[in-house]
């Protein structure tokens, strides 16, 4: 009896090293090479677009720093004094078409997102078409919706003219499905049981949405306007299509004729022979990136801020 | 077994061959069901046989879920709760629910028991109301130094009873409580189960639980509900087997299948 214990208990002891052989590093070396090769391919990826991106800046530093100064930003554009010419009139161009589109693609975007999702039938074909439309026209592109600005809300229906408000709408409409889109993940982020709980409570639909879901889902919804907001800055092509001058040299006002934006002014001054036209372009790039940089941190920020967790 | 019979209140529900169905699919049906007033009722059964799914047709939760469709008839106080000129909004304002996993508001815990009265708008003071309410939920001294802090601080059991308060803040007539305790431990339980029994003198209580003791120690009375095998393959409809006092559910049912379900033997 006594000699058959440790006899057992060696057994056990072999049976227990051949299940854990396999928990040390290195035994499966197949999956380990297989894992640093997967690593590789997506860091490149990684690698490649933070090169492209860093490359920019770096461009954009070394060809306009010298021309970063006051005058940059308060000077008139300039055809034959380049050292002095700045950008006034395309930033604040810029700043009015951009608040003319937060204006239009809050309520619009939001209003289509908590229709969509909060109170659209699925099972009626019409939403559903309405649906595939706005994910189809996040991927139009952007000169498309420029020949649409042109047609009906220059000319056509809405007969606005070559102003500021046209070039406004026109790019809130482009962005407005990226607006839309994300707000209806802001909304499907919120759990049901916010809605349920307060139509439990016998609030109506529409409070339960305007009191618990709307508010619940804000977060998301403003980082999608922001993102929007910083591709709308960056829009030239379907502006020049609405109006938009590559050469003006006094403030626009919202509602005349002749106005002009950061990019397109950038355009005209990077297609001047003149090498001063070059570097105040590069630095009209420069001024652009901060904005960006500085729009996107408010979204990233902002999403940090208000994650939550159900 | 005679002089032990409880003596029935009021109906507050009478359900009579209803039916629920989802889109094409049959959920439950021939449900003949009353509910009397200031008792708790418990609803057990398997999951899946349907227990939710009524527990939602007493205050038509089940219109917020495309394709649901009740059958038969719902009487609330004798008046057909699907007729055409009901409100289903007012109808939720006097059957109140709580769900089975606590589900408070992203606000203060102040906030939270006042939602309801003051989207209802309910005349008067809200401190009142809302003391009055926490302290029904038997959350008052809990909470009544931390009115204002968000109430996902609090734990499982505590955000099921504000949850509880919650819903007896807008003065209700009925609360529906589909698993209340499902995501809470023992003690938690014990609590919700107490608060439950205080409860029942001012409301009419309907309990899903699959939990029996729960069951057999709050349920004036109990319905055993299960899968209605006679349908043939593949179908799944959920049928009420049983409904009686709960002691003669738990000691001397006349079903053989709720005898099985209650000594454990199934489900
Ligand atoms: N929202 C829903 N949509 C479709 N079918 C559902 C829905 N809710 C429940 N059902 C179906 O109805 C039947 C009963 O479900 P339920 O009432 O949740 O049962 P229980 O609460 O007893 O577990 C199940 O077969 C389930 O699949
Ligand atoms: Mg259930």
């Amino acid at each position: 009896m006594s000699q058959g214990i440790p006899k057992r208990a060696s057994g056990a002891a072999m049976a227990a090293a051949a299940v854990t052989q396999n928990i040390y590093k290195g035994a499966n070396n197949k999956a380990l090479v297989g894992g640093i090769m997967f690593r590789l391919l997506l860091l490149s990826a990684l690698g490649i677009a933070m090169i492209a991106i860093l490359a920019v800046i770096a461009w954009a530093l070394v060809e306009g720093a010298a021309r970063v100064n006051v005058g940059l930003f308060v000077n008139n554009p300039s055809s034959f004094r380049p050292e002095e010419a700045g950008y006034r009139p395309a930033i604040l161009g810029t700043v009015q078409l951009i608040a003319g589109v937060i204006l239009l693609i809050v309520p619009l975007g939001v209003g289509a997102a908590t229709y969509l999702e909060l109170f659209a039938d699925r099972t009626r074909w019409y939403n559903r078409l309405i649906e595939l439309n706005i994910q189809n026209l996040a991927g139009v592109p952007s000169i498309v919706f420029g020949i649409l600005g042109l047609a009906f809300i220059v000319r056509g229906v809405f007969d606005l003219g070559f102003v500021v408000a046209a070039g406004s709408a026109t790019i809130a409409i482009l962005v407005l499905p990226t607006v839309i889109l994300a707000s209806r993940e802001a909304i499907r982020a919120v759990p049901s049981s916010l809605l349920d709980g307060a139509m439990a409570l016998g609030a109506t639909r529409l409070q339960a949405v305007r009191k618990m879901v709307l508010p619940s889902a804000a977060p998301g919804m403003l980082t999608g306007v922001i993102l929007a907001v910083a591709r709308a800055i960056g829009e030239a092509a379907p502006l020049l299509l609405v109006g938009a001058a590559t050469f003006v040299t006094f403030d626009p006002n919202f509602w005349q004729d002749g106005y002009s934006a950061l990019p397109v002014m950038i355009y005209n001054y990077a297609g001047r022979p003149q090498e001063e036209f070059h570097t105040l372009a590069a630095a009209g790039v420069l001024v652009m990136l901060v904005v960006l940089f500085f729009i996107n941190s408010i979204a990233v920020w902002l999403r940090a801020r208000y994650e939550r967790t159900w | 077994m005679e002089n032990n019979n409880k003596v029935a209140g009021n109906e507050v529900f009478s359900l009579s061959n209803m039916s629920v169905h989802y889109g094409e699919s049959l959920a439950v049906d021939g449900v003949n069901l009353p509910i009397y007033e200031n008792e708790i009722t418990a609803m057990i059964g398997p999951s899946g046989c349907g227990k939710s799914t009524v527990l939602r047709s007493l205050n038509r939760m089940n219109d917020l879920i495309p394709g649901a469709k009740v059958g038969g008839q719902v009487l609330y106080h004798g008046q057909d709760m699907y007729g055409p000129e009901v409100d289903p909004v007012q109808v939720r304002k006097l059957i109140g629910m709580v769900f089975q996993k606590p589900n408070p508001f992203p606000k203060s815990i102040y906030d939270n028991v006042a939602f309801g009265p003051q989207t209802l708008g309910m005349k008067g003071d809200m401190d009142e109301i809302v003391e009055g309410a926490l302290k029904k939920a038997a959350l008052w001294d809990d909470v009544k130094d931390r009115l204002k802090d968000n109430a996902f601080g609090m734990s499982g059991g505590q955000q099921q009873r504000l949850c509880i308060a919650r819903a007896i803040a807008v003065k209700p007539d009925v609360i529906l409580m589909d698993e209340p305790c499902s995501a809470l431990d023992p003690i938690s339980t014990f609590k919700i189960e107490d608060l439950m029994m205080e409860l029942k003198k001012d409301y009419t209580i309907v309990i899903v639980t699959h939990n029996m003791q729960q069951a057999a120690r709050v349920a004036d009375r109990t319905a055993f509900f299960t899968v209605d095998t006679e349908r043939g393959e593949g179908s799944r409809v959920g049928q009420l087997v049983e409904f009686d006092e709960t002691s003669k559910i738990f000691s001397n049912p006349a079903d053989s299948r709720t005898l099985d379900y209650v000594t454990g033997k199934f489900g």
